[in-house]
């Protein structure tokens, strides 16, 4: 880890940084029809190595926003952002190509990343077993079901070798019983490959069942309101008496949050 | 011990630091998710394909034939105004005796695909510039799609006077033709690739160069592939305009000259032979080149329906 981390640009030299992102009073605002619009206010947010975060937020809480300067996709108004490396960005949608197949989906990121040619194929196939998709390899975008399609999605975002992955709700789009998988899946496959996670949701079970820590953002302008550190044992189920017990209590919480805005 | 429920349990408590859902379980279910979900696509029989796609097309062109004999029974016209298809038929087989027919074709086609993969060089990189570097797109944009309306055949009298009766002067206007739209094509076809690749691959250090070749030039083939169709719609139409209009005995005989020929001989036989070779040409190359390209990338990306 300390080596990965003495490749960072943006680190300070000299200092210990050991964190996978570090944001630092970022503050983003964008053009609207009112003048500028605060979307993101004063964030000052961590992401320890291997550790699994997730941002919870309403709608317009600017979450979807701060993933994106994470990603370095945008510049922040104020304020920094440092992260090891570059982030894998993982998406609701599978954004994966259709020119290309599941396999060759993920050689596109080993080589972009500078993988010689020898070594990609070798490590798609590995990858794809991560996922549990051995069969997968020469299968085109269209022949996938959607959890298999983000499953692949996935590979290709970890054959980033980052050591932050970045996911904007990637599941929001599956039905239930996909879903549930595919959250078993990636606390297996986070704890075997030891990425730090920082994902987005506004689904308060599915942030409890995934994270160690979680981050309530408030809405427009977003501003951190409050975190929870969850210290039930992994692997959870989301219907685990534990993990209901805190999302009730922090869906109060983000109700509270939404009721302010109808007050004025 | 020996039955799999038992060993399963197990597997569960040995493999997992407090694992409930043992991994076995977990990979179990997945597969028959996966099985669940999974589309079946396979491709149409033959007997359907010509059900569906070859026999209603083969009735159209028998029904014409029909009408058209009809008609010269009935003496609707002079017959050297309408020819009966046999009197076409015989130009046919007289041209092909001769061993003119075939030179006929090769003479536009070679010009025709000759020019298009002039007007192919020219247009993919013109085309791309124009999608990606805003002042060019400013600059010459509507330029482009402008002269897609301006019928070709407006080309060759100032084609003829710069460059003379001869081949150079056919494929100029091969270009001024098809260059615009195959460079609109592609044009669009950038234009509608979604923003979501672009950010997925930029995510992956897909940017600049790498990002257009990677990303961007995959994503618009099928925009490009039409623009490609219309290319050499509009490739071989300008070619038959410049032919009519510009013969010469040094530009031997292709199909438009032969319509030529045929309107100063007083020949209706023979123009009707050669509006049908330029017909059958054009939509051959449509269906032997073009289609099976388009069908084939839209097919590959799951985009073809199913009717």
């Amino acid at each position: 880890m300390a080596t990965a981390l003495a490749k960072t640009a943006d680190a300070p030299a000299g200092t210990s940084v050991e964190y996978a992102a570090r944001i630092e009073h970022v503050s983003k605002s964008f053009a609207g029809p009112a003048g500028q619009q605060l979307v993101l206010d004063d964030i000052t947010l961590d992401v320890a190595p291997g550790e699994f975060v997730t941002l919870l937020g309403a709608s317009g809480c600017g979450k979807s926003t701060l993933l994106n300067l994470v990603a370095g996709l945008d510049k922040p108004s104020a304020g920094g952002i440092s992260t090891d490396g570059r982030p894998a960005l993982m998406f609701q949608e599978h954004a994966l190509f259709p020119w290309l197949t599941a396999g060759k989906n993920i050689e596109l990121a080993l080589r972009l990343r500078g993988v010689p040619k020898a070594e990609r194929r070798g490590k798609a196939e590995e990858l794809l077993e991560l996922v549990r998709l051995k069969g997968a390899y020469g299968k085109r975008v269209h022949e996938l079901s959607g959890g298999m399609r983000q499953r692949v999605a996935l590979a290709r975002a970890l054959a980033q070798d980052s050591q932050l992955l970045l996911m904007d709700e990637p599941f929001a789009a599956l039905d239930a019983i996909t879903r549930d998988v595919l959250h078993d899946e990636l606390t297996r496959i986070w704890r075997e490959t030891n990425v730090s996670v920082l994902f987005v949701t506004h689904n308060v079970r599915e942030a409890v069942r995934l994270a160690e820590r979680v981050v309530l953002l408030s809405s427009r302008p977003g501003r951190i309101a409050r975190e929870w550190t969850v210290d039930i044992p992994q692997p959870r189920r989301i219907e685990d008496s534990a993990v209901a017990e805190l999302s009730v209590e922090i869906t109060e919480q983000l109700r509270g949050e939404i009721r302010r805005h109808g007050q004025h | 011990m020996a039955s799999t429920e038992t060993s399963a349990v197990k597997d569960g408590d040995v493999t997992g630091e407090g694992v409930k859902d043992g991994g076995g379980d977990l990979a179990g279910l997945e597969a028959g998710l996966d099985a669940l979900d999974t589309v079946q696509t396979k491709r149409t029989p033959f007997r359907r394909t010509f059900v569906e796609k070859i026999f209603p097309p083969m009735v159209a062109v028998a029904l014409v034939l029909v009408v058209w004999q009809v008609l010269v029974w009935a003496k609707v016209t002079d017959s050297y105004k309408l020819p009966a298809p046999s009197a076409v038929w015989d130009e046919v087989q007289t041209a092909w005796l001769e061993g003119t027919l075939l030179e006929y074709i090769w003479t536009s086609v070679s010009r025709g695909l000759l020019g298009f993969l002039m007007a192919l060089a020219i247009g993919t990189p013109l085309g791309l510039l124009v999608a990606r570097v805003k002042f060019v797109r400013a600059a010459i944009g509507p330029i482009l799609s402008g002269l897609q309306s301006l019928p070709s055949v407006a080309w060759v009298p100032p084609a003829v006077l710069w460059l003379g009766l001869n081949d150079s002067m056919m494929y100029a206007v091969i270009l001024l033709g098809a260059v615009p739209s195959i460079a609109n094509g592609l044009v669009s076809g950038v234009d509608q690739v979604p923003p979501l690749f672009l950010r997925a691959g930029r995510t992956m250090g897909a940017t600049g160069l790498r990002g257009t070749w990677h990303i961007v030039v995959p994503a618009a083939l099928p925009g490009y592939l039409a623009g490609l169709k219309q290319g050499w719609a509009f490739s071989w139409r300008s070619l038959m305009a410049a032919e009519i209009i510009a013969s010469s005995p040094d530009l031997g005989v292709g199909l438009g000259q032969l319509l030529e020929n045929g309107r100063t001989a007083n020949s209706m036989p023979m123009v009707f032979l050669a509006i049908l070779l330029i017909l059958i040409v054009g939509i051959a190359i449509d269906l032997l080149i073009f289609s099976p390209l388009e069908r084939y990338v839209l097919r590959s990306r799951g985009l073809l329906v199913k009717s």
